[in-house]
């Protein structure tokens, strides 16, 4: 019978620079998915790794292969042993396929509920089947994970909140603007915080970013990384007329835009909207610009309340979400066990007999002068068809040699015969 | 035999209205489910709801047409229909162009409003008015009822726009922040809304005078539903031009839609019941 094992490390096992080191470039992961497929004692795998978890799916044909694989980690990663063996976590049957669920529901993320996971699940996903190096059994959990991810995503909330400050901010500046595309920003500052909200921003792509900065040579070297443009500090008020989104993160001890200078840009800007995130403590942006008409200002506290709601929310929804990754655990189990020789021949023997039974019925019903003797023989001779048609199949899947995956045998036949157990959603 | 196939033709028209009254309550229902549960079938069940329900109402009133040979727009409970019929219309028209989804709650709880008093405001039969024909007069119906069905959504995506506003500014996105769009998609339909209700607005009014002059003899009457029609127009038109010129838009802009299509309703209604005028019959 076959298992599936799960060997991996994640950012709740292991810190960034043991993440760093285990991680699989694009390239190793094309090699590591080699050495599985080759591996004589390793009947399926597939790897995944992003920048927060390193996992590795295998099926072995014997024994449970962990220590080869750690070692073959070793080797491919050129790290110690002693160095990673307690961050991984090793499953293995019901718990791999739990955690393969989990991850890709975006459950076991560092933010729970983002959605990029399933992008880059997808991906592994393909690149083991492009490889050749995952199989029956592996393709079919990966799809299944597909199946509850999507689930999890379509009826549950757990990815309509945004549990980071800069997503909440993206989040409010969608509410207001919708459409991104079209908009500028203009960046007080060029601090880190800044920096990876503009990061955030220009994943939504937006139009154009400004630089205003102190000292200009920091604005130019930021704007030159955004591929927007740098203006002196002082230009920042007459600069307002033409941008959308403001982000401050000044080391100011004053604000740096007052209501009044707002005021002023508003009539210029014909009052379009403007939106103003002050991630600066103290902060940079006169909180009473919020009063003014079609202005909107958030403030690093109003940002991190945002967030605390919604991880709350959250919460609630994780558990509806890791009912649904249970019942998919029970199906997916449901289907392996089906997987072996004996439910599948006592499967196609019931299939014919279904089919017999109905068709002797069918044709008796309207041969009325036909003996009772002539009866039994003629089904005798139906029933006699039908298990001579099915001898040399089942023959076959009793004995489909050492060498061979039973798997891949026993999952055509029932695909064939339409064997499988209907699958809910 | 001729008398007898109009009184089936009437008869079968108002069942057509109770009909299309109890599909606009169930779409309103849909649409509050909808709120709530924020699953896309069933707005698109709801939607479709609406669009049998304006079909069969439809049906109703060119029933009625035909029985009276003459535009059913006689009294209060004829004109409610026409009304209601407009505005679901120009919803179905609307939705299909912007696909703001939450708009069909606010569009669906005024149809069933609107058609419950059509059901209970009394359809006393009014002889048929030589006066109330032609062309012009029809047009004038047909261009106000859809004009001021337009300024009616405009008012809707207003009181969105400000539902949105408020949660926005007072940092405190409740239950409506992920239920509603944009603040600017908001203002958009708004926007669109109104100068499309505007626009037919002007032409009613003009169809209107015309229809006067060919009457009376005469453009302008002084007759009080006159006088409030130009003031509709007169908030509308100052509406737009501040839009263009001094950038009345987002709150100022939702506050005016609200405000404008008031009015509206106390022109549609109040002028008659408090003030009367050569309009009344229509409404009595």
């Amino acid at each position: 019978m076959s298992n599936i094992f799960l060997i991996g490390a994640n950012h709740k096992t292991a810190p960034v620079e043991l993440r760093e080191k285990l991680s699989f470039t694009q390239e190793e992961t094309l090699g590591a998915l080699e050495y599985l497929k080759n591996a004589p004692q390793i009947k399926e795998g597939l790897v995944f790794s992003t920048c927060n978890r390193m996992e590795i799916l295998y099926i072995p044909k014997a024994g449970d292969q962990v220590e080869q694989m750690i070692e073959f980690i070793s080797d491919h990663k050129k790290i110690g042993i002693p160095e990673f063996r307690s961050a991984l976590y090793i499953h293995e049957g019901d718990e791999a396929i739990r955690h393969i669920f989990q991850v890709s529901s975006s459950l076991d993320s560092m933010m729970v509920g983002e959605p990029q996971i399933l992008g880059q699940i997808k991906k592994a996903y393909k690149t083991a089947v492009a490889e050749g190096a995952s199989g029956v059994l592996l393709n079919r959990l990966m799809h299944k994970s597909f199946s509850v991810a999507k689930r999890v995503r379509k009826e549950t909330g757990i990815g309509d909140n945004a549990v980071s400050i800069s997503y909440a901010a993206i989040e409010l500046a969608n509410k207001i603007f919708g459409d991104l595309s079209s908009k500028s920003v203009m960046l007080l500052g060029a601090g880190e915080m800044a920096e990876l909200a503009v990061e955030h921003l220009i994943s939504h792509n937006v139009d154009n970013i400004v630089v205003a900065n102190r000292t200009f040579k920091n604005a130019l070297a930021l704007a030159q990384k955004f591929n927007g443009q740098a203006v002196q500090f002082e230009e920042r008020e007459s600069v307002l007329k033409d941008v959308d989104i403001i982000i401050s993160s000044t080391g100011a001890a004053e604000y740096v835009l007052t209501q009044d200078q707002v005021k002023q840009a508003m009539k210029k800007r014909q009052h379009r909207t403007l939106f103003f995130i002050d991630i600066a403590v103290p902060r940079d942006i006169d909180p009473k610009i919020n009063k003014v008409s079609n202005a909107y200002v958030y403030d690093i506290d109003d940002l991190t309340g945002i967030v605390e709601t919604n991880i709350h929310q959250r919460g609630q929804e994780t558990i509806k979400a890791e009912r649904f990754v249970e019942e998919a655990v029970l199906t997916f189990r449901k289907w392996v066990d089906s997987l072996s020789i004996v439910p599948t021949i006592k499967g196609i023997n019931d299939k014919m007999t279904a089919i017999v039974e109905l068709e002797f019925n069918k044709t008796m019903s309207s041969l009325g002068h036909l003996s009772q003797g002539d009866m039994e023989a003629v089904r005798r001779m139906t029933q006699a068809i039908a298990t001579r048609t099915i001898h040399d199949p089942i023959q076959f899947l009793r004995n489909t040699g050492d060498h061979r995956d039973d798997s891949l045998y026993l999952n055509v036949t029932r695909q064939l015969f339409d064997l499988d157990i209907p699958e809910k959603n | 035999m001729e008398l007898n196939s109009l009184s089936d033709l009437s008869s079968a028209s108002s069942l057509l209205l109770q009909v299309s009254t109890l599909l606009y309550l169930f779409s309103m229902a849909g649409y509050l489910f909808f709120l709530f549960d924020q699953r896309d079938r069933i707005q698109k069940i709801s939607f479709c709801l609406v669009a049998t329900a304006v079909g069969v109402h439809f049906l109703s009133i060119l029933a009625t047409g035909i029985a009276a040979q003459d535009l059913p727009i006689k009294n209060m409970a004829q004109s409610l229909s026409l009304a209601a019929l407009a505005f679901g219309c120009m919803f179905l028209y609307f939705q299909y162009k912007f696909n703001l989804k939450i708009l069909g709650v606010f569009a669906s709880t005024l149809l069933s409003i609107l058609m419950l008093a059509v059901m209970l405001v009394p359809d006393t039969p009014v002889a048929s008015n030589e006066i109330l024909k032609g062309f012009w007069f029809v047009a004038h119906i047909v261009l106000v009822f859809t004009g001021d069905a337009s300024l009616g959504l405009a008012c809707g995506a207003g009181i969105l726009y400000l539902i949105q506003e408020k949660g926005i500014r007072s940092k405190n996105p409740g239950f409506f922040f992920k239920r509603l769009p944009s603040l600017d998609f908001l203002d958009n339909v708004s926007y669109t809304c109104t100068t499309t209700g505007f626009t037919l607005l002007t032409f009613g009014l003009i169809t209107g005078f015309i229809y006067a002059k060919s009457i009376w003899g005469r453009f302008w009457n002084w007759d009080f539903k006159e006088v409030f029609s130009i003031g509709t127009w007169l908030v509308y038109a100052a509406l737009l031009h501040f839009r263009f010129h001094s950038g009345w838009r987002g709150r100022k802009s939702a506050i005016m839609t609200i405000v404008g299509f008031m009015i509206i309703i106390f022109t549609f209604l109040g002028v008659n019941i408090f003030l009367g005028g050569h309009h009344q019959g229509f409404t009595k």
